[in-house]
Parts: C-alpha cells; sequence; structure tokens
C-alpha cells in the first residue's frame, strides 16, 4: 500500500481558518424513539485538530450521536451547530461517514468512488483522476475494474474510505469501522484513518477496540445510557478516568 | 390425443416450413409486446421508485391499487381503450382503432402495474440498505433514484419479464382494440382465438405451443445471460 | 437513467414504424361478422377485389350485433352482416346509406347424431324446436346478440315458446362466437342453429350432424351497407362505396357463386341488379 502522496494537490483541502465549517457545537441533544430517551441532554463542542474517539458500551448510544451530529437523524431536542466561517449552509458537503458495514454500489471499485466524486459536484473532467488517485493511496489500484461486491470484507471497507477520501471532507464521521474486520485489514483502516488526519480531515469515531482507541484517539467522549459523562483528552482518560462507570468499562466490567 | 399429436405435428411443421403467414404474426407479436413492455418500462420503473421513496398524502392507497392493477382483466382493459380511440370516443380522431398501435397502449395499461409494483418493492427493499450512506454521500431520495434503479437491474430484468409474458399471453385486450385484421393486426393469441373458433383445434393448439416454444426462448436468453452478470456483479 | 434514456428512441421507433403501416390510407375497415369471416369467403374475394382496384380491406368480424355498435360508432366504413330488421333500422336511423342485398345461404339446425330428442326430418323449424323444447334437449346458443341469435330467438318466438327461462338448465348461452358455440355443442352433444358455411367449414363436429334444414324460415340474407359520412366524416366513402359496387356487381357476385366449401357451394349471390 502507497500511502505517501504523489503530489502536493491533496493537502489543498486543508480547511484554512477561512473556510473551515468546525468547531461543532452540540447543546443539549436528546433523542427519543418509541417513548424512550436514547440520547439525553449532551452537550460539547469539538474544535478543528485533534482526533476524537467516542467510547461507551454498547446500547450507549454512540452511534446514534454519530448520526445525529452527520445529519442523517433529526434530533428530539436540543442542537447540532457547525460554527465555523461557512456556517451550517453548505455543512453537509464537507462531511463524510463510513458505516460498519461498507455499503457499496453494483458497479465496479472506481465507479463507486467517482459516483461519490459526482453526487459532490465535482467536475467530470476530474473525477477519473481524483479516484485513480485514492485507489492507489489506499492499495485498490490492482481492482480498479473488479465489481465492487466481489472484493473481501477489509478491501470493501477501504474502498468506503476511498470514496470519502476522494471527497477530501473536512469532518469524517467513522461508527466502528473496523468492528468486522481482520487485524491486518483493521491496521490498513487505520493508517487510512491516520493520513486522511495528516492531510487535515477532522476524525469522529466509535469503536468498541479500546486499542485501537488508545491508538487512534487524542480526546475522548465517554457515553453512558445516552449520556456525556466525560470529554478529557486521550492520556488522562485511560490513566485517570473521572467516572466510575468510565473506569469499570476500561476494567471491562461495565457491559451494558 | 389425436387433436393433442396432430398439434405438435402442425406447429414442427409451420416452424420447419417457416410458414410465411406464421412468421408475419409472430413479429407482429413481438412488435407489439416488446414495444409494450418498453412503455411500461419507460413509465412503471420512474412511478414504481417515486412510490417507494417518497412520502406523499395517498401514498398507500396508491401503493394498494397498483398492486390489485396488477390483475386487471385483459378485456376490461381492452374496452377502456376501445371506448377512449373508438370515432365516437374523446381520442378517435386519431384513427387509432384497429391499428397496432392500440394494441400497443392496451397491452402497455396491463403491464405498466406489474412493472411499477415490482419495481416499488424492489426499490423499497434496497432504500432500506442504502439510504444512510446515499444521503451522506449527498444524495436525497431523488438523487438516488437512477442508482437504486441501476443496482437493482438484476431483479428488474425479472419484472419487465413478467410484464413481456402478460403482454404476450393476453388475448382480451387486443382482439377488441386490433380487431384480429388478417396482416393487420393478428398476433399470435388473436389467431390461436380464431382458429379455435374456427374448429380447428390442433392448428391453434399448434400455434400455441409456437408462441410457448418463443416465450420459452426469450426467457431462456434472458435468464441466462442475467445469470452471468449476476454472477459477476453480485 | 442511461438505460431507460436508451429505450425512448427505440420505443419511438416502433411507434413510427408500426404508424407508417397504419398510416397507409388505401384501406377500408369492414364490419362484418363471425360466420363470414370463418366460412373462408373474404380469404377467397377479398384478394380479387384488392388486386384490381389496390384498396385493402380490413375485416373485423364480430357479431351482428356488434358489427351494428362498430359502425354507429363510426369505427368502420362499411357493414356486412345478415339481419335485414336491425340494418334497415340502421338505415332509418341515418347511420347508414342505402342497404343493398348482396347473397344469402341458410341455416340448418345441428345436433347429435344419435338425435334423442327426434327432430331429424322434422318439416319446419318450428316443429324441432318444439320437440326440444319438450324433450328439454341441450340446446347451445350463440347468446350474444349476432345475426345468427337474432334469427334463433326469432324461431322460438314464432313457436310460442321462450326458451330464456330454462337458461341455464337445457337452454345454454354460450356468448360467444359461431365457432365457440360450435365447439360448446360438440363437447355436450347439445343442439345448436348455426350458418350453413360455418358449420361446413368448421372442423370439430365431433358426433354433430345436420338434422333439419331446408324451411324457407332459415333462409339467411346478407346485406350490405355503407357508413354514412353525415354522422362520421372521417369514413371513406369514396372507397367504401367502390367494395360495395365491385359486390353486388358482376365480378363480386361470380366470385361470390363461385365459393366452394368441400365441394358445396356456400353462398348464393343475390343481388339486385342496378339496386
Amino acid at each position: 500500500m502507497d500511502l505517501t502522496a504523489p503530489n502536493a494537490a491533496p493537502s489543498a483541502h486543508r480547511a484554512s481558518a477561512a473556510n473551515t465549517i468546525l468547531p461543532l457545537r452540540v447543546e443539549g441533544l436528546a433523542y427519543d424513539a418509541n417513548g424512550q430517551r436514547l440520547i439525553d441532554g449532551i452537550t460539547f463542542t469539538l474544535d478543528a485538530g485533534p482526533r476524537t474517539v467516542i467510547l461507551g458500551p454498547n446500547g450507549a448510544g454512540k452511534s446514534l450521536l454519530l448520526r445525529l451530529c452527520h445529519g442523517l437523524i433529526a434530533p428530539s431536542g436540543g442542537t447540532v451547530t457547525w460554527q465555523g466561517a461557512t456556517g451550517n449552509a453548505d455543512a453537509a458537503t464537507h462531511q463524510a461517514m463510513v458505516f460498519q458495514r461498507p455499503v457499496l454500489l453494483r458497479r465496479s471499485v472506481i465507479a463507486n468512488v467517482v459516483y461519490g466524486l459526482k453526487l459532490k459536484g465535482t467536475l467530470r473532467a476530474e473525477r477519473a483522476e481524483i479516484a485513480a488517485d485514492v485507489l492507489a493511496r489506499t492499495g485498490l489500484a490492482r481492482f480498479k475494474d473488479t465489481p465492487a461486491r466481489l472484493l473481501s470484507g477489509g478491501e470493501q471497507q477501504k474502498l468506503a474510505l476511498a470514496r470519502t477520501w476522494a471527497l477530501r471532507p473536512q469532518v469524517l464521521f467513522l461508527d466502528e469501522p473496523t468492528s468486522n474486520l481482520d487485524p491486518a485489514a483493521t491496521h490498513a483502516v487505520e493508517s487510512i484513518c491516520q493520513h486522511m488526519h495528516d492531510e487535515g480531515t477532522r476524525l469522529i469515531m466509535t469503536t468498541h477496540d479500546l486499542g485501537q482507541a488508545k491508538r487512534l484517539a487524542d480526546d475522548v467522549l465517554f457515553i453512558h445510557k445516552g449520556r456525556l459523562l466525560e470529554h478529557s483528552p486521550a492520556n488522562a482518560f485511560f490513566e485517570t478516568p473521572a467516572s466510575g462507570e468510565a473506569a469499570a468499562f476500561l476494567r471491562g466490567d461495565l457491559r451494558w | 390425443m389425436t387433436d393433442i399429436s396432430a398439434a405438435f405435428a402442425t406447429a414442427i411443421q409451420l416452424l420447419i416450413t417457416l410458414d410465411a403467414n406464421l412468421i408475419e404474426i409472430v413479429g407482429l407479436s413481438l412488435q407489439v409486446s416488446i414495444s409494450a413492455v418498453a412503455l411500461a418500462t419507460v413509465i412503471g420503473l420512474p412511478m414504481g421508485a417515486a412510490l417507494a421513496l417518497f412520502k406523499f398524502p395517498g401514498r398507500g392507497t396508491l401503493t394498494v391499487m397498483l398492486n390489485a392493477l396488477m390483475g386487471l382483466p385483459p378485456v376490461v382493459v381492452g374496452l377502456v381503450v376501445y371506448l377512449l380511440l373508438s370515432r365516437s370516443g374523446p381520442l378517435g380522431v386519431l384513427g387509432l382503432l384497429f391499428t397496432p398501435t392500440a394494441m400497443i397502449i392496451a397491452q402497455a395499461i396491463l403491464v405498466t402495474p406489474i412493472i411499477a409494483a415490482l419495481t416499488r418493492q424492489v426499490v423499497a427493499d434496497l432504500w432500506v440498505e442504502y439510504a444512510e450512506q446515499m444521503r451522506s454521500l449527498g444524495a436525497g431520495p431523488l438523487r438516488a433514484v437512477p442508482a437504486l434503479l441501476y443496482d437493482a437491474r438484476f431483479t428488474l430484468v425479472t419484472a419487465v419479464l413478467a410484464g413481456f409474458g402478460r403482454a404476450s399471453a393476453e388475448v382480451g385486450a387486443v382482439m377488441i382494440v386490433g380487431g384480429n385484421i388478417d396482416h393487420v393486426t393478428r398476433v399470435m393469441t388473436t389467431a390461436i382465438a380464431l382458429e379455435v373458433s374456427k374448429g380447428d383445434l390442433a392448428l391453434a393448439l399448434g400455434l400455441g405451443i409456437v408462441l410457448i416454444g418463443l416465450s420459452l426462448a426469450i426467457n431462456a436468453a434472458t435468464f441466462t445471460a442475467k445469470q452471468r452478470a449476476e454472477a459477476a456483479w453480485t | 437513467m442511461r438505460f431507460t434514456k436508451s429505450l425512448i428512441p427505440v420505443i419511438a421507433a416502433l411507434l413510427f414504424t408500426l404508424n407508417a403501416h397504419a398510416a397507409d390510407d388505401k384501406f377500408i375497415t369492414v364490419a362484418s361478422t363471425t360466420s363470414t369471416a370463418n366460412s373462408g369467403l373474404f380469404d377467397v374475394i377479398l384478394p380479387v377485389f384488392t388486386k384490381k382496384t389496390g384498396i385493402e380491406v380490413r375485416v373485423v368480424a364480430v357479431g351482428t350485433g356488434k358489427a351494428i355498435r362498430l359502425a354507429r360508432s363510426g369505427d368502420a366504413d362499411v357493414l356486412f352482416v345478415h339481419h335485414k330488421p336491425s340494418e334497415e333500422k340502421f338505415v332509418a336511423d341515418g347511420m347508414g346509406m342505402k342497404r343493398s342485398d348482396v347473397m344469402y345461404n341458410d341455416f340448418v339446425m345441428v345436433g347429435p347424431a344419435s338425435d334423442p330428442a327426434g327432430i331429424k326430418g322434422s318439416e319446419t323449424a318450428e316443429a324441432a324446436l318444439k320437440k326440444l323444447a319438450a324433450a328439454k334437449a341441450p340446446f347451445a346458443s350463440r347468446g350474444d346478440d349476432s345475426g345468427t341469435n337474432k334469427k334463433e330467438l326469432g324461431l322460438w318466438k314464432a313457436a310460442g315458446i321462450n326458451p330464456k327461462t330454462s337458461s341455464g338448465t337445457w337452454y345454454r348461452e354460450t356468448g360467444s362466437g359461431m365457432g365457440a358455440t360450435l365447439n360448446v355443442a360438440s363437447g355436450m352433444n347439445a343442439y345448436a342453429l348455426t350458418d350453413r358455411a360455418t358449420w361446413l367449414k368448421f372442423k370439430n363436429k365431433g358426433d354433430l350432424a345436420i338434422l333439419v334444414e331446408g324451411d324457407p324460415k332459415l333462409f339467411n340474407q346478407y346485406g350490405i351497407i355503407l357508413v354514412s359520412a353525415e354522422k362520421h366524416p372521417h369514413t371513406k366513402t369514396a372507397l367504401g362505396q367502390k367494395f360495395i359496387d365491385w359486390i353486388i356487381g358482376a365480378e363480386g357476385q361470380t366470385e361470390i357463386s363461385n365459393y366452394q366449401i368441400l365441394g358445396n357451394q356456400a353462398f348464393f349471390a343475390n343481388a339486385k341488379p342496378g339496386s
């Protein structure tokens, strides 16, 4: 896998203060389903820069929180605002999301990347070149014309990442992107994430893999039963968790 | 039994001698049914996709109606199209009654609900899987329609084939709006009905065997092509 | 949507070629009866006319009742049927120009050769029908408002019997064409009234045979009428009149008389000269 940038162009997307959508301000966020409060009064601010990992036991509301931030579902209460210079208006075009189970279109590998670019409004003439570039960087170049659905699970997730990478998002949400993958594929996905981060993409990720969290997190949001219990730098969180629940979670004692 | 064996003999003879009348009738049957199915596809695919993806008042009613219309009796469709196209009807000035075009219109009306209803189901199922990813990429339901139809293409081929089966097999509608005019609007099914009315059951069944064979060949060809493509694209 | 878009020119092309075929104006539409069409007469005489004049004749073969309704709606240029009272009413209503006799054949009563009701050799159709009703022998009626059906009902009326009260028991109304009704009669060994031409040409006779024939009341007159352009200005009166002139003229009449089914003359031309 060749992760070195073949040209300087990609870093040009690095958000400058003038065109960034960040910081992300979440205030009093709530979400109800079937009369149950699944997300309850969550408030935090994420500035440009660090990699955030959202941790919490199963059913804590990690995925819901990501979807609410990304705008895939509407909150029952509270607000999600992008406070950067560009404001909320076209915030959606500067975010992307990678799901636990990649949804690939029934077309070739490169066509999947090109489709994402088409939806973003990239000029037709530029799509193929950008697509070929991200495929080369993610080690998928030799599968360029393979039907996407025939790739292995790890390659499919790499393609999902390549598709978002091509969009050069300012913010990338990742919902347990490696939970179905073997260690080698997990490593590959993590290093793609790292490269996107190096290019300036703000990563916000959920995981239940503590090792991964330690490898990738700069700061941690700890969620339990729909509430935000901790928002602290990664080192502090892993060494001296403030809440009893977080301590129990880190010991592996907190299941729900 | 004698009629049945005579029918097979007749069918074989018709095929071997490439009976000119038979060729003409088969040609018109294919032309009419394929045109009707093409028309129904152009209308039915977007209609089915719209029903699957967009929420609007009356969507449930419309879906139930569409499903019910899959069982439209051909004779009723024929009658309605006849009343519309008759010289005394609202579209009489077009002079389309007793032409292949009238038959295409009638069959398209029969087939559109089948294609639309099956498309609705397929697209709705696919949307459950795709919705979040598509919206994340910036495509709402409307922008996602082409991709959804394209990704459902193998299932949709089956829907279109079902429509073709319905079109090529029906006799009630084309009999009324086509008039079974020799060399003009006579197709396989109306020719069969005519031979039955003449009491020539062997020839009628012989034509029936040719019709079934034709349908079998078309389905086999499509099935094989679909299997190959599906194996390649999952 | 590449794949849908690519279909549009295909459909346009198909519709165009079909319409190009249909737009050939040198044809007339004749509403006629299944009995005439099924007899095979048209297959023989129409090509002669078309060859001579270049006018294609498109025959829509339905029951007399439906043929008249087609003509009333303006969906045919010429009406060629066999029920004189209805035809005269059609003209009287201003729907058609004048009516001309063309030819006749006759109706026959057919039934199982074993003839359980014993109608064979009856002098008149009425006598035969009375026997059928008395024996409650199964009778297959067209029941479709066709010329043959109207004729049959007239015969029952003359015999003083209303068979409709027995509909569903021994009196079976098929609601179908002549051939379909004969198929029913053949299948259930029932009696039926049919025109002779259809009978001669019919291939699925089974045990059926002619039992009663020759009664003048079984006479079957065919008439031809040009649909009036006053009600339906689009009708092709000039071409239609050409066809009528030909069929009631010397050549058409000869062709009709020469037409044979299995060695039998099927129709007897009887147009009145100069009519």
